[in-house]
């Protein structure tokens, strides 16, 4: 991977933006038989952070949560809560809850004894409980049906519940895996800003686990970008969209163009046309590297409008996709079509199939990734 | 009022007055329902051939009069059999039936549970089919000889008795008691308590134990609060598979209890075939049919309510 993602196995304290560490993982790694579900994941999770884990199907999110939660055992490494070795400790006897996938409601019990369940395995005496129970419904909007069965209830009321019933119990931290995933967009919307509202009101650690970089982006304080068992990359979204570190970072967040290259010197890297552009890698020459251009950064426009100063590479409109608020050129630039991303403002030049333009950039609208 | 549909559909001339998508919808439905009653129908005809009406003749015969020859008339309705249920030859009889039948109901369910669950929770496809295959291999061969040969494992010279001989704890002699029947009972019914068990078990989502493990419940709590609760259906199924059948029994408690500890089911026989006092037997066996029916009634509703 090189050096530029974040030493594996080792979590990387100089980006713990809180003061106290809620979790820790060191060295961990998961296999099932021949599997490596999780590969040598080191992370460091603030107190009151929402953290997001994203990746694609089977990277591995899951079965990291599952480990935090103790559902799962670690094959090799630690975790840490509040400081404290979780070991083989078994989940009920760990500070955290979780948000299921599917919900995992107990659908014999009532929405009240769901919600309950908790605190009565905590013993938890009978007239707190019920005030607890209220309180957590209350605060998920689902007073009025508290009897009600988890059949009787929509995707997105069951949702609900399964925050109440994991709230209710006050953990430092929670762990919620893709618990929206089941919604459609709209309320998927509604919910993510109701989940970061109520993150910040009761100050809680959220672990969430998500594929959907839109809800990461939008959602998180940091993020850890994981594939196939790897944690690539961890940091604020700003930074994993504007410096990712690596090809699949660059790609799997957001929309952006890959250009192969290959460097030249310390502040040179050569593009396959034979073009140098200035882009410092700190890379040894001969270093295979590809450059992202995120299409929104870029502009396609005549030739002759070109200053010699600017970035360019010529090309000729091969594809316009009109998207309302936006239109997309597929320009063709030789060895590869360049995705351009150009906001539908009042006097903007359309171009049309087969139009010689250039496509331009500026030096901080490239980065340069790994493999 | 007519509907937009391209497709017109039957309907008879004064629901085409009504407003059209109810009508609609009746008239599907009407032709669901009639549809379901004619697939059911061979079904329907056999269970009232073959139970409705010879419950009617065991009803009818335990009102009837035995005359002095012993040939049951019909006429002379009387409840003189019923009469006689309150004798205390009978009355030992019911209770150790009762008791038989519980307790190779508790038993069963004891031993099947743990093999149920065994048997659900494991992952291996495999593993499954095989174990249940073993389950049912005893229902492929004869009942009656698996019955005997369960008598002379029980019995003073069978292999059990010789073992126990051999290491020195002296003779083993269990057949032609309590102990031999329900041993007997348990073994010919436990197929019917894990079969509704692991039903009921494979079809829990285990993801369910994990939640509740992960709201602070110990493996024991997390069974007792989530698994048990949602295998109930299974439970009782197979409770009542069980115990119906048990209280009926005959030929278990024929073979391994013998002739001094008879069941309800000996009884009947014996008064429909030896003492041929129909109208008794016929009585016994409504009261017991009444029993059951009133047992399961009782069981489903509080079952049904709590699940
Ligand atoms: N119990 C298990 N036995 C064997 N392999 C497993 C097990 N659980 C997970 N895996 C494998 O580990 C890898 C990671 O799985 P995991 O469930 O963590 O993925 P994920 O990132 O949560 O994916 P998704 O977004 O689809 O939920 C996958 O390749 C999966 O097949
Ligand atoms: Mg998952």
């Amino acid at each position: 991977m090189g050096e530029l993602t974040e030493t594996p196995g080792r979590a990387d304290d100089a980006e713990v933006p809180r003061p106290v560490e809620s979790v820790r993982l060191e060295s961990v790694t998961k296999r099932f038989d021949t599997v490596i579900a999780v590969d040598s994941v080191g992370l460091s999770i603030g107190e009151g952070e929402f953290f997001s884990l994203l990746g694609p199907s089977g990277c591995g999110k899951t079965t990291t949560l599952r480990m935090i939660a103790g559902l799962e055992f670690p094959t090799e490494g630690s975790i840490r809560i509040h400081g404290e070795e979780m070991g083989l400790r078994p989940p009920n006897k760990r500070p955290v809850n979780t948000v299921f996938q599917n919900y995992a409601l107990f659908p014999h019990m009532s929405v009240a004894q769901n919600v309950s369940f908790g605190l009565e395995m905590r013993k938890v005496a009978k007239a707190e409980r019920t005030q607890r129970v209220a309180q957590a419904i209350a605060l998920v909007q689902l007073t009025g049906m508290e009897n009600r069965k988890p059949a009787a209830l929509s995707g997105g009321q069951q949702q609900r519940v399964a925050l109440a019933r994991a709230l209710v119990n006050r953990p430092r931290v929670l762990l919620l895996d893709e618990p929206l995933g089941a919604l459609d967009l709209k309320l998927r919307q509604e919910m993510q800003s109701e989940l970061k509202a109520l993150q910040q009101q009761v100050g809680l650690t959220f672990v969430y686990v998500t594929h959907d970089q839109e809800e990461a982006l939008t959602m998180s304080d940091r993020i850890g970008v994981m594939n196939q068992g790897h944690l690539l990359q961890v940091g604020p979204p700003e930074e994993i969209y504007e410096q990712p570190l690596t090809r699949f970072v660059a790609d799997f967040i957001g929309r952006t163009n890959l250009l192969d290259a290959t460097v030249e010197s310390a502040e040179i890297v050569c593009l396959a046309n034979g073009d140098r552009l200035p882009a410092a890698s700190g890379l040894p020459a001969g270093a295979k590297v590809s450059v992202s251009l995120r299409p929104e950064r870029l502009a396609v426009r005549p030739r002759d409008s070109v200053s010699p100063d600017m970035l360019a590479l010529e090309g000729e409109v091969d594809r316009v996709t009109y998207m309302g608020n936006a239109v997309v050129y597929g320009v063709k630039v030789g060895w590869m079509t360049i995705e351009v991303r150009q906001e539908n403002e009042p006097g903007t030049v359309r171009h049309e199939v087969g139009d010689e333009v250039s496509v331009t950039w500026v030096p901080e609208a490239m980065s340069l990734v790994v493999a | 009022m007519t509907t937009d549909f391209g497709v017109v559909p039957d309907l008879t001339p004064e629901q085409e007055h009504e407003s059209g998508a109810p009508a609609l919808e009746a008239a599907s439905e009407r032709r669901a329902a009639r549809r379901g009653f004619l697939v059911a129908l061979p079904s329907f005809a056999y269970l009232v051939i073959f139970f409705a009406i010879p419950l009617v003749i065991v009803l009818v015969y335990s009102f009837a009069t035995r005359n002095p020859r012993g040939i049951t008339e019909l006429r002379d309705w009387n409840v003189e059999a019923y009469r006689a249920l309150a004798e205390p030859l009978l009355r030992s009889v019911l209770v150790r039936t009762l008791v038989l039948a519980l307790l190779t109901t508790v038993i069963c369910l004891a031993l099947s549970y743990p093999f149920a669950y065994y048997m659900a929770t494991r992952d291996s496809e495999v593993v499954r089919t095989l174990l249940l295959i073993g389950v049912m291999i005893p229902f492929w061969s004869n009942f009656l000889v698996r019955t005997y040969v369960i008598r002379v494992l029980l019995s003073s010279s069978g292999p059990l008795s010789e073992a126990s001989q051999s290491i020195g704890l002296g003779e083993v002699d269990i057949a032609f008691s309590n102990a031999a029947v329900l041993i007997g009972l348990v073994y010919g019914f436990l197929p019917f308590m894990i079969l509704p068990l692991y039903a009921a078990l494979e079809r829990i989502d285990w993801n369910l134990v994990e939640a509740a493990r992960d709201l602070y419940a110990s493996g024991w709590k997390a069974f007792r609060r989530v698994v048990w609760p949602l295998s109930r259906p299974g439970v009782v199924a197979g409770c009542i598979l069980v115990f119906v059948p048990s209280f009926g029994a005959y030929v278990t408690s024929d073979i391994l209890g013998g002739a001094k500890n008879p069941l309800f089911g000996n009884y009947i026989v014996n008064q429909f075939l030896q003492a041929r006092d129909w109208p008794a037997g016929a009585a016994v066996s409504v009261v017991i049919l009444a029993v059951m029916l009133i047992g399961t009634l009782v069981y489903f509703r509080t079952g049904g309510r709590t699940l």
